[in-house]
């Protein structure tokens, strides 16, 4: 029973992590039709420079953890909008080159991280509670999972509300239902792109600083391997569907880590097989619209 | 609206129209002859062409080039954007490992296998993958290439995990053995690249191939002609990965080892960055970008160890000492001011020259994939 809750409480905490990067890329995905490779590179610059900014403030104390999420969204948020305006934009409406020049992006960037904080993996210690359990059901659940869930939580809730209740919130989801519509009303729906990628990034960039915490090391390689389940998420859950990345993040981490456990480790087959049935079944996944 | 597409086409009568084939024949005869003459390039090679450093550098180059002619055959001719295409790569080189170490057959035959492995794992993964198109069939070859990646690393008693795998000499005929025998490898290398050649050639030129350019161009038109899209696209793929399969199994016999990196997307993105320097659509262009990425790599790599560079303040000596950082802003920079790639800059000026309107492939592909939507939304309305 023991075992059971805490596969199934570090599986949605798990999730949440995987929500806080797909959120981002769904968005984009369904606004845009851009499929932003560049965003692990968001997620591990954010994650450096957030590990920098816990080095400097001594990272022990809530305070500098504070400061080093607050630091990771606002470099995520700031790279996104520099990618959006400086490479993105100019190629307007180019879906393949715009995809071709986050994937040149994220290759620069990786190499560059390399050169300046090395190849190594660099440690980090966050505050102690991080590193204690919280029993629950007479499982020890490490407390990281509850920090990725609230993460998440607000993330979610912040997205939502923005989305839902303010002017542009309400240019981007008419947007993604149809574009030319939108621009056909005097709308200029260019700035909601600007601010989709700011938004998608400064959640990756939450989402890196977590990760960071939750790896206790942060790597040049990284925010690529985090952005391939990313990806998975997406397509699962249906592109540029907020609610379908959040249902599919915490139905893929789960059985990711029900698989990890109960079948030897194969987590990530599980994974990609799930993927291929939903495909095969459903080529739009959970909340997609079309094909 | 006619226009020329970025496939060069033989039109018998034409004034020059063989003179490519004559060019091509010429320079497979000289890369031919190269091992034996004595020719130094200072800056570009790393020595006299006989010597086995310089011929090992030209191996991978052709192996590259034939990567990246494969890679060209889903981008160029079908139109496909896949994000797995190391998968197939990988397939061939730990394939072959595989079939030496454990199942103690010879050299040819346990190619033979590698290369049925690899197209059976192209069949299986494509026809899945080929359920969706366009953005999201990118992102599931991704997956499946990343579960690939994945089987390999963790295996460490089959594969050798992150260590990578050894090729089992012994089983290997003893004129593909040690540096003596470099140039025997660089004639192999040669005939594996004209191999994948003149399958990119037979893909272009068949009946297959123009339906894969059909499709790409309008999807919803082949349908109603009453053609199956479907088909035509994941030959062309299990094509392209049997190719990228021989690369691969290449690239163990060169290497006498591999490791998990050719799985990986890394590897994917390289040859992506190979042909869109060299030009989508164009068969040279895909060459010409493996062998420029491969030479320019090596050549910053050394490059990045210089005197000169470690005297440079960091905010210079660290992006100038990363060759993939140098790369990445290239491949960045063709992107967005040269999009057809070298080949592409070259055919479309030739082309004005000839008085004929063009547009670059990636530009193709990006109306393409708009008319595709357009008839969709025409016939819901």
């Amino acid at each position: 029973m023991s075992t059971l809750v805490l596969i199934l409480i570090t599986g949605v905490g798990l999730g949440a992590l995987y929500f806080l990067v797909a959120s981002g890329l769904s968005l984009i995905y369904g606004l845009m039709h851009v499929l932003n490779f560049a965003h692990g590179a968001f997620l591990t610059l954010s994650a450096f420079i957030g590990w920098q900014v816990a080095q400097a403030l001594g990272t022990a104390s809530w305070g500098s953890f504070l400061a080093s999420v607050l630091a990771g969204a606002l470099v995520g948020a700031v790279f996104a909008t520099a990618t959006e305006l400086a490479l993105i934009r100019p190629l307007y409406e180019r879906h393949i080159e715009q995809v071709l020049i986050t994937v040149g992006l994220s290759f620069a960037a990786i190499a560059l991280f390399e050169g300046i904080w090395g190849t190594d993996a660099v440690n980090i210690a966050g505050p102690a509670w991080l590193k204690q359990t919280t029993a629950v059901l007479g499982a020890s659940i490490p407390n990281i999972y509850w920090l990725l869930m609230l993460a998440a939580g607000l993330v979610l809730a912040a997205i939502v509300l923005f989305l839902k209740k303010t002017r542009y919130g309400m240019i981007i989801r008419a947007g993604v239902e149809n574009r030319s519509m939108v621009t056909a009303l005097g709308i200029d729906v260019r700035r909601s792109f600007t601010i989709v990628f700011a938004i998608g990034g400064a959640a990756a960039g939450i989402g890196g600083v977590l990760a960071m915490h939750w790896y206790t090391f942060v790597s040049a390689h990284m925010g690529s391997t985090l952005l391939i389940f990313a990806f998975i998420v997406t397509v699962i859950g249906g592109l540029g569907s907020l609610t379908g990345a959040a249902i599919a993040s915490v139905l893929v981490a789960v059985l990711q880590q029900f698989a990890n456990f109960y079948l030897g480790g194969t987590g990530d087959f599980i994974v990609v097989a799930l993927l291929a049935v939903v495909l095969l079944v459903r080529p739009t996944g959970i909340l997609g619209r079309k094909a | 609206m006619t226009l020329t597409t970025g496939v060069p086409t033989l039109v018998p009568g034409r004034k020059g129209a063989y003179l490519p084939f004559a060019i091509g024949g010429a320079l497979v005869l000289m890369m031919a002859v190269l091992p034996l003459l004595n020719i130094r390039i200072p800056g570009i090679l790393p020595g006299a062409t006989y010597t086995p450093g310089t011929l090992a550098l030209l191996s991978l180059c052709m192996v590259f080039a034939a990567i990246a002619l494969s890679y060209n055959m889903l981008l160029g001719t079908a139109g496909m954007l896949s994000f797995g295409h190391a998968l197939y790569f990988g397939a061939g080189a730990y394939g072959l490992g595989i079939a030496l170490t454990y199942l103690g057959v010879p050299l040819w035959p346990g190619a033979l296998i590698a290369l049925v492995g690899g197209l059976l794992i192209a069949l299986l993964t494509g026809s899945v993958a080929m359920r969706v198109s366009g953005i999201p069939f990118a992102m599931v070859t991704l997956a499946f290439a990343q579960a690939g990646s994945v089987l390999v690393r963790r295996n460490q008693q089959v594969t050798g995990g992150e260590e990578g795998m050894r090729l089992p000499v012994a089983q290997v005929p003893e004129w593909l053995v040690g540096v003596v025998n470099t140039r025997n490898l660089y004639w192999l290398t040669l005939v594996v690249l004209v191999v994948v050649y003149l399958v990119a050639l037979w893909v272009d030129r068949s009946r297959l191939g123009h339906l894969a350019e059909a499709v790409r161009e309008n999807d919803a038109r082949v349908r109603v002609l009453g053609l199956q899209p479907y088909a035509a696209k994941l030959i062309v793929f299990v094509v392209a990965g049997g190719c990228a399969t021989l690369a691969g199994i290449m690239y163990m016999l060169l290497q006498s080892g591999t490791q998990p990196s050719a799985v990986g997307t890394e590897l994917t993105i390289t040859v992506l960055v190979m042909v869109v320097l060299g030009g989508v659509g164009f068969r040279w262009g895909a060459i010409v970008g493996g062998v420029l990425y491969t030479i320019l790599d090596q050549r910053l790599t050394v490059l990045a160890r210089s005197e000169w560079i470690h005297d440079l303040p960091a905010v210079l000596r660290i992006p100038l000492s990363e060759p993939l950082f140098l790369l990445g802003v290239l491949f960045i920079l063709v992107v967005m001011f040269l999009p057809g790639g070298i080949a592409g800059t070259i055919d479309g000026w030739v082309r004005r020259r000839r008085g004929e309107r063009t547009r670059t492939q990636l530009r193709q592909l990006d109306d393409a994939e708009g008319t595709g939507e357009e008839t969709i939304a025409e016939v819901r309305t």
